[in-house]
């Protein structure tokens, strides 16, 4: 945690409400969002429950296993959840743009003109908290391999149609979350936590509505009171007055509203069966009536956990639109639709499911990209944001001034002199400057290097001799050096994000690492479960 | 190769020398005359200050000596730029290739030799017996003609992923580093890859291993860095199942000083850890920020006091005055380590090693490898409120502790055993991971038991 996270919790602490990170929004908002809360059922990892999600704040639809240990009733839940969700996340396909670029010719090596299709926008979903993303990963997961009807051999449970496809989109969704910087898939506690402070532990914030108190908190009530109301405050009946965001659910609701619904569903069916196995037309109907019923009730209840959550993340949303957009959104949601796009049309080539596991430089390739958006997205929100370069100049690795002085130099090595200026400014920082380092100029007309030559603590000033970005001539470009009087900042971090080195084809993979990845991935047989 | 025998220990057959000697010659021979069908890799894993540098040069001679062109891996510029200067005064037969970035030119004390041909292009240097570089330069080489021999230096601290990029360069490779060091990291998450065996945020030669189970690693059994005072408790705390032992016997090493202690507390710590090896200078338990203004004073004027008091470092390699380059104070974070030379050079230290000798001031991951007289270590978890596992890495405080040849000053706020206690290790278990041993809350007692014993309290 860095010192000016720190100070602004301290701050939230003693004002009791959420203090500012950010003074714009560093993530970037869809207009049209998919909001979706899930809900996991106690006991078997990743099984789910429930879903609330929509694009229309007062217009939220509920899907749900009434016996969440059965799984055609879960396969005929994610078959709804597949009919509802993807529709929204196909729908940015048709509409593209066309990309310039070039393509060498691996045998020529001329180099030929290509279009490349990118989607002009993308999906977006907003889930309450970084479990929900978890969640998400875990039907991924267990999806995308299924065999549904179409296949050749579908085998005795065979899942509806869309649902490996929802596997395989939830897959990529969930993937592509893990990289720093993107905004197909984001946690509605982390998109906070990034941009305000509260004056609780992080693991509070987890609490989407303990995060939200911190955020408007009642009259005379301090941000860590209402927190703690939200938390721990329940009705007559024992049920929190605001459950938890899930994907978890209250053990106390478990085991006095939902164990007991489910008991009533399981009883309805089981009169249902018996009265089939009878013949018993009356009562099949009235055993019908009696699930209807169950159903009815379950549906009441799990929209009544739903709800608040559904309405915190809204609120939420509400909170970040309220915040101007960074300067550099618009770049990494064009990343974000390069992914939209490669994830499309690898569907559209037939490509087979996303492997159960990396190969050895898949990995690899994942992780260098991390690394690399991780670097991209510091320096971006450096400049975006005055706020988050502070956090750098508290940190010794940048520093921000007034110029006082510029004293036109020349580099007479060479043939022709080079001019080489030197311009001293004001600053109260003290940056980890080492003489001879380099640094970079924030926010000039060009990219333009510099390096450290004298440093006075005393008098508050460094002077840094400019090294580039000031044209070909012997005279520096007007307008490229900054003047006496005017604010500058320079970082001791390239403002530029490096290329990854190359890595070797999957087919390549060396020794040290088993080979390539060939005949000893052919994934084991399904294991076995109880069905119903 | 003297120093691989300075004839210390009992009997020939036992003595130190002897078994590193031998160690040394079952690794040249497994690397440079491999029998027929042996694993394409051959692993030394080499305690601190085991003669590693050592044996990378001799590998390196011995193997062109047998006709073979060869490449050198090591993880930074510093330890490229190390190596080369060490291989050009030991191997002046050599022609050693050095290649570096393009915007990073090798520094000047590696130029002098004239057998170093320094470029950032591997096509000028293919014909040299040696070509050196970083990893990250390794990545980048396009090779029509892979070398066949490879010499992967500090291998523990390189990550997975750069070896996947650069394996396929050699055909064999002698893997060389120092398993108890700190580990490669990354700031971004990586659980999805945890307990694959080529997670690439993993050291390059668990990968290795994991998929060439037939390597058995060698193993340098004697530290000819650690004092008789330090090796035992090093062994035992970070490296409990490779023991190894120290190459100098009790007494071999002293320290002398000659100006008379003055009473204070500076110099009660000084007189015991150059009696013991050891010493704890003990500051009043507190909660402060990470650049603890007193113990970052106390840090510096133990180092003034230890210039000050005209120190001299008796060896088996002779007398020599204790100035402040065989000096190094050793932090976790780097803010730490810029507060410590703030304050040195308020105190009139040299800090500038560019400009005369110099105190080093650096944090752990920057200290990797490198030897001094004496350290003064500010602890990791001094004046912390909590046991993080960035501050209970096993690594970290193995490099701290294991930087000298004589003795080791740490520096720290009482009620760290007290905060081990209170923040047992939870790290969640990750399915096919190794459980690494010993965990850096076991160490860190350990070694925290061992300094309690010459402890200084500072009022």
């Amino acid at each position: 945690m860095s010192l000016l996270t720190t100070l602004a919790r301290l701050e939230a602490v003693r004002s009791g409400r959420a203090e500012p990170l950010a003074t714009v929004r560093h993530r970037h908002l869809s207009e049209r969002p998919m909001v979706l809360v899930p809900l996991t059922t106690a006991g078997e990892s990743g099984a789910p429950l429930a879903v609330m999600l929509g694009t229309d704040r007062d217009a939220p639809r509920l899907h749900l296993v009434p016996q969440p240990l059965n799984r055609t009733l879960r396969f005929d839940f994610l078959a709804e959840l597949a009919a509802d969700l993807l529709p929204y996340l196909e729908s940015f396909a048709e509409d593209v743009e066309q990309i310039e670029g070039s393509e060498k010719d691996p045998e020529t090596g001329e180099k030929t003109q290509v279009f490349r299709e990118l989607c002009a926008d993308a999906p977006q979903l907003i889930v309450p908290n970084g479990a929900g993303v978890h969640h998400l990963a875990l039907i991924g997961r267990s999806t995308r391999f299924r065999r549904t009807a179409e296949d050749a051999e579908p085998g005795p449970y065979p899942a509806p149609l869309r649902v490996p496809l929802l596997g395989r989109w939830l897959t990529h969704l969930t993937d592509r979350a893990q990289v720093p910087g993107s905004s197909l898939l984001l946690p509605m506690t982390g998109l906070l936590s990034r941009h305000w402070a509260t004056g609780q532990s992080h693991l509070e914030d987890q609490h989407l509505a303990a995060r939200l108190a911190w955020h408007d908190p009642p009259e005379g009530l301090g941000g860590a009171r209402a927190a703690e109301l939200v938390e721990t405050g329940r009705d007559e009946h024992g049920q929190l007055l605001h459950p938890p965001a899930g994907p978890a659910t209250d053990p106390r609701f478990d085991e006095f509203v939902l164990g007991p619904a489910i008991s009533r569903y399981d009883a309805a069916v089981t009169a249902l069966q018996h009265a089939a196995e009878q013949r018993d037309g009356t009562a099949a109907e009235r055993a019908r009536a009696a699930v209807r019923a169950a159903v009815d009730q379950l549906e009441q209840v799990l929209t009544a956990v739903l709800l608040p959550t559904w309405r915190d993340v809204w609120r939420g949303l509400e909170l970040l639109r309220a915040l101007p957009s960074a300067g550099h959104l618009e770049e990494r949601w064009t990343g974000d639709r390069w992914s939209y796009t490669g994830h499309r049309d690898r569907l559209a080539a037939g490509e087979p499911p996303q492997p159960r596991q990396d190969d050895a430089v898949t990995a690899a390739r994942k992780l260098a990209q991390r690394e690399r958006e991780q670097t991209r997205l510091d320096v971006q929100e450096a400049l975006d944001d005055p706020l988050a370069m502070a956090e750098h100049r508290l940190a010794g690795e940048a520093f921000a001034g007034v110029v006082a002085d510029v004293v036109l130099e020349y580099d007479t090595t060479g043939r022709s002199p080079k001019p080489r200026p030197l311009v001293t400014l004001h600053t109260a920082d003290r940056p980890h400057a080492d003489l001879g380092r380099e640094v970079h100029r924030v926010h000039g007309p060009s990219t333009q290097k510099a390096e450290i030559v004298a440093v006075d603590p005393a008098e508050g000033t460094i002077t840094v001799r400019v090294l580039s970005g000031m044209g070909r001539k012997k005279e520096p470009e007007p307008g490229s050096l900054p003047e006496p009087g005017e604010p500058v900042t320079f970082t001791l971090f390239e403002l530029t994000v490096r290329q990854s080195a190359p890595l070797p084809e999957p087919d390549d993979t060396p020794w040290t690492h088993g080979g390539p990845p060939g005949a000893a991935s052919v994934p084991a047989a399904p294991a076995s479960e109880e069905w119903e | 190769m003297a120093q691989l025998n300075p004839g210390a220990g009992s009997g020939p057959e036992h003595s130190p020398g002897a078994a590193a000697d031998a160690a040394v010659a079952r690794i040249l021979a497994a690397t440079v005359h491999p029998p027929a069908g042996a694993p394409r890799g051959v692993v030394v894993d080499s305690p601190p200050g085991a003669g590693k540098s050592t044996l990378v040069v001799r590998a390196a001679r011995e193997l062109v000596g047998a006709g073979e062109r060869l490449m050198i891996v090591a993880q930074t510029n510093g330890q490229v730029d190390d190596l080369v200067g060490r291989l050009a005064e030991k191997a002046p037969e050599l022609t050693i290739g050095r290649l570096h970035a393009a915007d990073s030119r090798p520094g000047p004390e590696v130029l002098k030799h004239a057998n170093v041909t320094p470029s950032d292009k591997v096509a000028d240097l293919v014909e040299h017996d040696v070509v050196i570089s970083t990893s990250a330069k390794w990545q980048w080489v396009r090779a029509e003609a892979p070398w066949r021999h490879a010499i992967v230096d500090e291998a523990y601290q390189m990550r997975s992923d750069a070896l996947l990029a650069v394996a396929r360069l050699f055909e064999r490779a002698l893997f060389v580093g120092d398993p108890g060091q700190l580990d490669p990291f990354t700031v971004v998450g990586t659980e999805q890859w945890a307990g694959l065996s080529y997670d690439p945020s993993g050291s390059a030669v668990v990968t290795m291993l994991a998929h060439n189970p037939q390597i058995e690693p060698h193993r340098l059994p004697v530290s000819w860095r650690l004092p008789a005072s330090a090796a035992p408790l090093i062994s035992r705390a970070f490296y409990p199942y490779t023991p190894f032992r120290s190459g100098t016997g009790p007494g071999d090493r002293l320290l002398t000083a000659a100006v008379r202690p003055d009473g204070s507390a500076l110099d009660a710590v000084i007189d015991r850890a150059a009696e013991h090896g050891w010493a704890l200078l003990e500051l009043p338990a507190r909660h402060t920020v990470r650049t603890d203004p007193q113990a970052v004073a106390a840090v510096a004027a133990t180092v003034r006091r230890l210039l000050d008091r005209g120190l001299t470092a008796h060896s088996e390699q002779g007398e020599a005055p204790l100035t402040a380059d065989r000096i190094a104070v050793g932090t976790a974070h780097r803010d730490q380590a810029a507060a410590v030379r703030a304050a040195l050079l308020k105190a009139g230290v040299p800090v500038d090693g560019t400009v005369g000798p110099a105190v080093t001031v650096d944090t752990a991951n920057r200290l990797q490898g490198r030897e001094y007289d004496v350290t003064v270590v500010l602890h990791p978890l001094s004046g912390r409120p909590d046991a993080t596992a960035f501050h209970l890495e096993t690594g970290r405080l193995c490099v701290l502790a294991s930087r000298h040849r004589h003795a080791c000053i740490v520096v720290a706020r009482a009620g760290i055993a007290e905060l081990l206690d209170e923040h047992p290790s939870t790290e969640p278990v990750q399915l096919g991971v190794p459980v690494a041993f010993p965990d850096g809350w076991e160490a860190n007692h350990q070694v925290l038991a061992h300094l309690s014993g010459h402890r200084v309290r500072l009022r």
